[in-house]
């Protein structure tokens, strides 16, 4: 069922226009032999009513847990009126700013949202947004090698989301760059410093220098940059944005500061929605702007000298530059960027930090009750933000298997990406946890781990 | 005025944030922030009425027509995202298991089978973020094709001269050399040039179809065949896919790789230039290489497929899986249209395409290539109006904002000059195109009568024409605090 508005009479007046007999007439033009394309497996189309009942019925069936999962998106707390504005239409369907007169308000926002986030990050310049914090990485380092023309190394230390890690390889493969991972020290769950130290100078492009790392442990982020710069490599800081309302920002980081920072802005007022849409961030010092991909919204003047918006250096784009543009993106998250934008103003920089401050705080709570159980430890002793591990003496899916049919998502199992780490289990409490919610938490994750040391393992239950 | 110039130190929103009462002492006090950064501190009234007054300063489908070519800006039903925004599917984290996601995981699987039809290819994707990953993910698909077969030195991607911007630039990001293929003047590619450029070197060959000129490519079979021959493959760009959808198949094409965008056909919002969704669609010999993860029914329960899976796999394109919230609006469009629905949009945005061009035709307006059928999009050409009185395209397209329309995609394709790319969409009536021809044909008489005024247009929208050179010479991306 289109939504096509014509009448048959209508359907008729242009047929006669356009002086065709039928519709098919106007593919004439396609050869006989293709226009073989009945749809077989598509369903016949339904109406509003059937479509909702479908959907509610599937959102239902996955059910409402209490979610301890963080690693790289987190739930937090959305103000209603974040959506509610985001969906209005002139939002939601209108498209990038090519016509700059007909896009003021879009391109407002982005100006708005470029400060916010590039004041939050402490560097020059923002962009107005990349696909999500992983891609978001992976131009980072296209756009540091490219700064540094004849060097290929990029060091990524194993303390980044492997994920992240991943991503980039798929994405620069081609690209004649070298990714370098560094291990980290087992027992502190940071980068290790001296591996860093040990690279020639002047033979590494960038060092990706993470806060909070995965693991939610903060790096020493100030003798990290100035080793880096020490090499001559341009730092690329990958940041959770709400820990920056609290943490000292990538541009104040040791002597000069970061570089280049991107990181995940999903934080930022965007549900978690099972993977997207999200939104990556990327800032920069001025003297890389115009190394770095994306949309950026320039402030200007119109004709009577009033003041305006535009899309600006665009020379660095596919649609301008085509084969030799930095990267071939073409569409923003402008929506998700509205979302972030609406986000921030209504928390303000006091709102923001007092997320971030009870994030830390009940993720306080939430290790202390986990270690009190037998046989659960910290795995670091190291400051962390809002995301920590714990070691669990038997193996971590089983134990999450069990905990989730208890409506309870644990956490992440560690063990496969970090097998060095045992049976890890990374887990998180944001703002949005409660202490009855973590005290449930422990409860039951206290009486699997003792069930199942007496009689592994723990009998299976249907989520409800 | 902007937000920050509203704020006021000490206003706060105390029922959107946590008391003050946490414990912090935990994190050293070095790497604590010293100054706060610059985000407006406001009142939610506020708030709400700032980025309401600047919503209504859009364009945008919902308040005018917006034939922006080659970008499909058609309605976009609130059903889409009404049943995407339910609270099961906007609050399941991502690294939750494959069971507590068989909801989602189900409409997924079926979108996967619903493109998979559509496109007649043998397996699909989703995973690609936008168009333009998408891209990325297929022309890196082809790469690691001629990788595994050990045929290391096909370096070059051919792409027409009439192509997308993100097709050279995807090839440039796979590592390859673009070769550029000339159209001939009836719009259809030069296929003598493409048998003189292919070769041993040829990748593979990145086509529109309807191209970018707003044409059916009438030899698409023998453009296949010569590139097949010489050993590469063909890549489908499916940003035209509306005009085609239940009439012909990118795979009956002989298509080897294809993408789609999403939020063109399948109607999931532009958003202000994102987020889109490019899922990508493959043949039997590129199916290896789709990159992870997908959803794959396993005897009844649906699981991603990941690394193990798939060794051949091009990888992860994104940390999770995809745009999902855009994926499930595409999904619920899909069911509303169905099958004879989705026939009758790319029959209908054709109809409408073909009568516009008709009564611009009748009304004098010069086409780029006037012996040719309109698919769903056509091209206008107003070189003999700038040569004439000096008024370009794009003083047109201002012009066209004053008289309540969005301008048409200008200056695209690069090789038809002074060009209008007009895309009406199957979702508008008769009455709005007509209304578009009459501005577009008073605002020619307005050129010749008067070009100046043209030329300084436009006049009723928030501002007036932009100075888009200062913007770049005086760059000015983040507001500062005034000093003082």
């Amino acid at each position: 069922m289109p939504f096509i508005p014509h009448t048959e009479e209508e359907i008729r007046q242009m047929l006669d226009a356009i002086r065709v007999s039928d519709i098919d007439e106007l593919f004439s033009e396609i050869p006989g032999d293709l226009h073989s394309g009945k749809l077989t497996s598509v369903p016949s189309g339904i109406s509003e009513m059937d479509v909702g009942r479908i959907m509610l019925a599937r959102s239902r069936q996955d059910g409402h847990y209490i979610n301890f999962i963080g690693g790289g998106v987190y739930e937090h707390h959305i103000p209603a009126a974040v959506w509610e504005l985001t969906t209005r239409g002139e939002f939601y369907t209108a498209y990038t700013p090519y016509q700059a007169e007909a896009s003021q308000g879009t391109l407002q926002l982005l100006y708005e949202y470029q400060t916010m986030m590039s004041s939050l990050m402490a560097l020059d310049v923002s962009n107005a947004s990349l696909y999500e914090g992983a891609s978001a990485l992976a131009e980072a380092v296209l756009a540091a090698a490219r700064a540094r023309k004849k060097l290929n190394k990029v060091v990524i230390p194993r303390t980044v989301n492997p994920r992240y890690r991943k991503v980039v390889e798929s994405i620069v493969r081609n690209q004649r760059i070298e990714l370098v991972e560094i291990p980290f020290s087992v027992t502190e769950g940071t980068i290790d410093i001296d591996v860093l130290r040990a690279f020639d100078k002047g033979s590494v492009a960038a060092v990706v220098v993470p806060q909070p790392n995965y693991f939610g442990l903060l790096e020493d982020v100030d003798t990290l940059t100035d080793a880096a710069h020490e090499l001559d490599a341009l730092v690329i800081g990958l940041v959770n944005p709400t820990a920056m309302a609290l943490l000292r920002p990538p541009g104040r980081w040791g002597a000069d500061g970061a570089d280049i920072v991107v990181g995940e802005g999903q934080p930022l007022g965007i549900p978690l929605s099972s993977g997207g849409p999200y939104m990556g961030f990327m800032c920069c010092r001025n003297k890389y702007v115009r190394q770095i991909p994306g949309r950026i919204v320039g402030r200007t003047r119109d004709d009577k000298g009033n003041e305006g918006f535009t899309l600006t250096l665009q020379a660095r784009e596919q649609h301008i530059r085509r084969s030799k543009a930095t990267s071939n993106i073409c569409t923003n998250q402008g929506l998700m960027v509205v979302a972030a934008t609406i986000y921030m103003s209504l928390l303000g920089p006091e709102g923001l930090r007092r997320v971030a401050a009870r994030c830390h705080h009940n993720t306080n709570i939430l290790l202390a009750k986990l270690t009190a159980i037998d046989g659960v430890y910290r795995c670091f002793e190291t400051p962390f933000f809002h995301e920590s591990v714990v070691r669990l003496d038997q193996p971590v899916t089983d134990v999450l298997r069990a905990i989730e049919a208890q409506g309870i998502n644990g956490g992440i199992d560690l063990s496969e990406d970090y097998p060095e780490l045992g049976n890890a289990l990374l887990t998180c409490a944001t703002e949005t946890r409660t202490v009855d919610e973590i005290e449930n938490y422990a409860t039951h994750l206290d009486r699997i781990m003792s069930r199942r040391s007496l009689d592994p393992p723990c009998a299976e239950k249907v989520a409800g | 005025m902007l937000i920050f110039e509203r704020s006021r130190t000490g206003c706060t929103n105390p029922s959107q944030a946590p008391d003050d009462d946490s414990d912090i002492s935990g994190i050293p006090t070095s790497l604590l922030r010293a100054e706060p950064p610059i985000i407006p501190s406001v009142s939610e009234l506020q708030t709400i009425r700032h980025y309401t007054s600047l919503s209504q300063k859009n364009f945008s489908i919902d308040t005018n027509f917006y034939p922006l070519g080659s970008c499909t800006m058609k309605y976009n039903p609130r059903a889409c995202n009404k049943y995407a925004m339910l609270p099961g599917f906007l609050n399941r984290h991502p690294g939750s298991s494959d069971r507590t996601g068989q909801g989602f995981m189900a409409c997924m699987y079926e979108l996967q089978e619903i493109l998979r039809d559509v496109t007649g290819m043998a397996a699909v994707s989703l995973s690609p973020l936008a168009g333009a990953q998408g891209e990325f993910t297929g022309v890196a698909m082809i790469r690691a094709y001629h990788d595994a077969n050990g045929d290391d030195q096909r370096d070059q991607i051919l792409v027409p001269d009439a192509a997308h911007g993100t097709n050279p630039a995807t090839a440039t990001m796979c590592g390859y050399q673009v070769r550029e293929i000339p159209t001939r003047p009836d719009g259809d590619v030069d296929l003598d040039s493409l048998r003189q450029t292919v070769g041993p070197r040829t990748a593979g060959l990145m086509l529109t179809n309807p191209s970018t000129l707003g044409v059916f490519e009438r030899q698409i079979l023998e453009v296949a065949h010569i590139v097949h021959e010489a050993g590469g493959l063909l890549y489908y760009d499916g940003a035209n896919l509306n005009a085609i959808m239940g009439k012909v198949k990118p795979g009956d094409m002989e298509f080897d790789v294809i993408h789609m965008n999403l939020h063109k056909t399948f109607s999931t919002p532009h958003g202000g230039g994102g987020p889109g969704a490019g899922p990508v669609g493959v043949n039997e010999r590129l199916r290896p290489f789709l990159p992870i993860p997908y959803v794959i029914d396993d005897g009844g329960e649906y699981r991603w497929a990941v690394e193990e899976d798939c060794p051949l796999s091009i990888g992860r394109l994104s940390a999770f899986m995809g745009n999902a919230g855009v994926l499930l609006r595409a999904y619920v469009y899909a069911r509303l249209l169905g099958r004879e629905g989705m026939q009758r949009v790319a029959e209908h945005a054709t109809l409408n395409a073909n009568y516009m061009m008709r009564c611009l035709e009748d009304k004098g307006v010069e086409m780029a290539y006037p012996g040719r059928r309109a698919t769903h999009e056509f091209i206008v050409t107003l070189k003999s109006l700038k040569d004439e009185t000096g008024v370009s395209a794009m003083d047109v397209a201002k012009r066209l904002l004053d008289k309540g329309y969005h301008a048409p995609t200008v200056y695209f394709p690069l090789l038809v000059p002074e060009c209008f790319l007009i895309e009406p969409t199957e979702t508008e009536s008769k009455e709005e195109l007509e209304g578009f021809v009459e501005a577009l044909v008073e605002i020619l008489k307005e050129a010749k009568a008067d070009p100046e005024m043209v030329k300084h247009a436009p006049y009723t929208t928030p501002v007036h024409r932009i100075d888009e050179v200062k913007a770049a010479r005086e760059l000015d991306v983040a507001w500062q605090i005034p000093e003082n």
